[in-house]
């Protein structure tokens, strides 16, 4: 019988993609006691997922007892996963990243992992122009 | 990642309607920079920088 969020078979497929993980990788997760159904899936997602590799690990936080921490994260809607590798990268998922989304979750916790962002080097000569704070929000929906 | 100047957030719109409400999302992915430009489409690195720095006023 299968239990939780995660199908055996994707368990076995990230199993074997997170042998590729090299540094540490962190999932903050902010949800809370009486946990909204999104938030719950999430959470019981991100634990299955950090449970497939001892690079892996997961932290909980209740956005309202926690809520200096959620603050100094700058999270201030829930589900929000922060994936933190050496250092916080400014990466926030907010919503449960099902569908392409949980693509983008899994490549996201490979490329902290590595501190690799894989960009070309036109388009990282062109980010060394910004010096300022700028906060990019990708609006998406499940598919 | 390439910048420590840029944070980045996906965010599951339907779950939050205010925020399609609030930056007027019509159709996604769009990208809101800095709480006011916005891309629509899925758009190609060089762009979402430049949006960037225009957001900044480079």
């Amino acid at each position: 019988m299968e239990m939780g969020v995660l199908k055996d078979r994707d368990k076995k497929t990230l199993t074997k993609v997170f042998g590729e993980l090299t540094g540490q990788v962190k999932l903050v997760m902010f949800t809370q006691e009486v946990e909204c159904e999104y938030c719950q899936l999430t959470r019981e997602m991100v634990e299955e997922i950090a449970a497939l590799s001892d690079k892996l690990s997961v932290e909980v936080h209740d956005f309202v007892q926690d809520a200096s921490k959620a603050k100094e994260f700058g999270v201030d809607i829930i589900p929000a996963v922060v994936v933190m590798g050496d250092r916080d990268y400014g990466i926030r998922f907010y919503g449960i990243p099902a569908g392409y989304e949980f693509n983008t979750l899994i490549e996201t916790i490979l490329d902290v992992s590595r501190g690799e962002h894989g960009l070309p080097q036109s388009v990282v000569d062109e980010l060394a122009k910004v010096d300022q704070p700028v906060h990019l929000q990708v609006m998406i929906t499940p598919t | 990642m390439a910048s420590e100047y840029i944070s980045s957030d996906m965010v599951e719109v339907s779950e939050f309607p205010h925020l399609a409400v609030k930056y007027n999302v019509q159709g996604v992915p769009a990208t809101i920079v800095n709480e006011k430009h916005s891309l629509v489409g899925a758009q190609p690195e060089m762009d979402v920088v430049r949006m960037a720095l225009k957001a900044i006023g480079k």
